[in-house]
């Protein structure tokens, strides 16, 4: 079943930059897929539009059966709170709180209590491999064990969709691959996942492979599933 | 999909989260919260200060007027109408203006000529110590409202006999503090023993610093004629007016023009009423003092959502609305004036019992205030954190996550 279904979508920016250009690209549920190209390339502006962070200027965004294009800007916050985790390269951890605060947050806006939102943290805490480090502030986590977090929190909702923009990218190589492994594991759980980054060593190891240049999809392949 | 599927449920932001949402920034940038409290609360202590110290103040006179009454009235020799220095009240004035309707009492001072006052006869006579020497009726006290602190004034029995009554300063010049012992003072010629020792007049200070005696005893020992130097009144409330108007030509039918009515109360309200205006201006400078505050909660709000622009991008992505993030930012600046504005009512109430229980006052910290106060920094944080609030909810997801 499409998950997310874009037709013709074009983004421009103020000033005549065209970002995307005539971009077509039909996500199925249960996939996991990565968006690969150099920067520049409009990858990261395909994510925003995915992830409804920004909009098209033209063009059809389907999400979850859900115009996008068409929708109110509460109700794309709504598509976020309750369908939608992102995992970016920087972490976006709050300092102040607890690792099972941060991950807590994921649920913040979805009107859970607070009692809930942190059984289902400690709960996703669980399934990252870090239900010993519930108490930890940010900065006392590796980098690793902060993206493990980052991760947590995008699944903490139980979203039809997380997207990981550079999820490896302020991470050392052997880093980077567990998060690659956690992200590969998650989805043979049942987690649909976009990841996006420009590295195309580390794209080959995904099953599904986006090549995004000059704002247009240059290849998209299928490589034997993993 | 050609039919859109139903929306999914709004975002919603539980409102005891928001409290606590809002207070993140407070709780990890305490110094910076603090210090910006801190221009509010002093606006706010400084405000109510003022309002609880002239309230005291205020209410400390207002008792006083009362309890010593605005219906007395101090009639006294004025300026010649020719300018040839000081005239005198008629000796038959006392009797005439007692007798006038709507008086209720009177009492007299009597000039007594050449009469000073020494501790004892080694003291040289050129030391007077600025002591007033008057024959006083046995009315003063009553008349005046006035208080012994010590001994009795002058009887029927006493004022016959060389005795005396001290004004409060004038016992304090003398180095007496009360009657035991039956001390003696030398005046003109001869002891006279001190029987009472005045508490301090407040309708007439000029008092405090008078030796009274009695008019017999003027009158045989110093040859006094009877004149009178002050006539204190007690009117009927309703007819202060009318006595007054008419006290001069009563008290001194041949040159009315040369009498001079006083009403002391009014010098009491004078007072009130300028500290009243004093109030006012101390008033302007504490809600300059606030402005300076609000104005620096503005700063560090605005500075705040510089700083946490990419929080901002993350709690967009997590599904907040702009609304959600307007209502952080506020919330945050409420808290912070409103700590200030709790934190100043307090100091504010503070200072003004303390410095009433130093003036011996009673306290009155207006509720009002204190309300006004807390609503005026509230009102002020709302002011300050509204457009850095909504500067934050306008920026857009993507443009909040930009890395730079």
């Amino acid at each position: 079943m499409t998950l997310i279904k874009l037709r013709g979508v074009v983004k421009e920016y103020p000033g005549g930059v065209r970002a995307l250009n005539d971009v077509d690209i039909d996500v199925e549920r249960g996939e996991l897929l990565t968006i690969v190209g150099p920067s520049g390339s409009g990858k990261t502006t395909l994510l925003q539009i995915m992830g409804t962070l920004d909009r098209a200027s033209a063009g059809e965004v389907w999400i979850d059966g859900f115009d996008a294009a068409a929708a109110s800007d509460d109700e794309l916050s709504a598509l976020r709170a309750r369908r939608i985790g992102f995992v970016f390269q920087q972490f976006y951890l709050l300092d102040g709180l607890s690792t099972v605060d941060n991950v807590a947050g994921g649920l913040l806006y979805s009107g859970l209590p607070s009692a809930q939102r942190r059984e289902r943290a400690r709960e996703a805490l669980d399934r990252v491999g870090l239900g010993h480090r519930l108490t930890h502030q940010p900065n006392q986590l590796s980098g690793g064990e902060k993206q493990r977090t980052a991760i947590a929190r995008a699944l903490v909702g139980r979203p039809s969709i997380v997207f990981a923009d550079e999820p490896t990218g302020a991470l050392d190589t052997r880093t980077g691959d567990s998060i690659v492994e956690l992200l590969s594991e998650l989805n043979r759980a049942g987690t649909t996942i976009v990841v996006i980054t420009h590295d195309a060593e580390l794209a080959a190891s995904f099953p599904r492979q986006v090549a995004v240049r000059d704002g247009q999809i240059v290849r998209d392949a299928n490589s034997v599933a993993a | 999909m050609s039919a859109a599927a139903a929306p999914p449920a709004p975002s919603q932001l539980l409102s005891r989260d928001v409290l606590a949402v809002g207070s993140i920034g407070l709780r990890t940038r305490k110094l910076r919260a603090a210090l910006s409290a801190i221009g509010v609360a002093i606006g706010i202590a400084s405000m109510v200060a003022v309002l609880g110290l002239s309230a005291s103040s205020q209410a400390a006179l207002l008792e006083q007027i009362d309890a010593l009454g605005t219906n007395l009235l101090t009639v006294q020799a004025g300026q010649s109408f020719l300018g040839g220095g000081d005239s005198s009240l008629p000796v038959s004035g006392r009797d005439r203006t007692a007798a006038m309707t709507g008086v209720q009492g009177a009492a007299s001072l009597y000039t007594v000529e050449g009469a000073t006052v020494r501790r004892s006869s080694y003291v040289s006579e050129s030391q007077t110590s600025g002591i007033t020497v008057y024959g006083a009726d046995r009315s003063l006290p009553g008349t005046l409202s006035a208080t012994m602190a010590s001994g009795s004034f002058l009887t029927e029995a006493t004022e016959r006999y060389p005795t005396v009554v001290l004004g409060s300063v004038a016992a304090t010049r003398l180095g007496l503090s009360d009657v035991s012992g039956a001390p003696q003072v030398w005046i003109g010629d001869r002891y006279y023993t001190v029987v009472g020792i005045l508490a301090p007049v407040t309708l007439d200070s000029g008092i405090d610093r008078a030796a009274l005696i009695g008019p017999p005893e003027a009158t045989a020992h110093w040859e006094a004629d009877g004149t009178p130097a002050k006539i204190y009144l007690r009117t009927d409330e309703d007819r202060v007016g009318d006595v007054r108007s008419l006290v001069g030509a009563t008290a001194n039918p041949e040159n009315p023009e040369e009498v001079e009515v006083s009403r002391p109360s009014d010098a009491l309200e004078a007072k009130a009423a300028a500290e009243g205006a004093f109030t006012s201006l101390l008033l302007g400078l504490g809600a300059v003092a606030l402005l300076v505050g609000g104005v620096g909660i503005a700063n560090v709000m605005v500075i705040s959502v510089i700083e946490r622009r990419s929080e901002i991008g993350l709690r967009r992505a997590l599904g907040a609305t702009r609304r959600h993030i307007t209502s952080q930012f506020l919330t945050e600046s409420l808290l912070l004036s409103a700590m200030g504005g709790a934190a100043g009512a307090l100091l504010g109430a503070a200072v003004t019992v303390v410095y009433s229980m130093s003036q011996d006052q009673q306290t009155v910290v207006p509720a009002e205030a204190v309300v006004g106060g807390i609503a005026a920094a509230l009102v002020i944080g709302a002011i300050a954190g509204l457009y850095p609030s909504m500067r934050a909810a306008r920026l857009s997801p993507t443009e909040a996550l930009r890395t730079v």
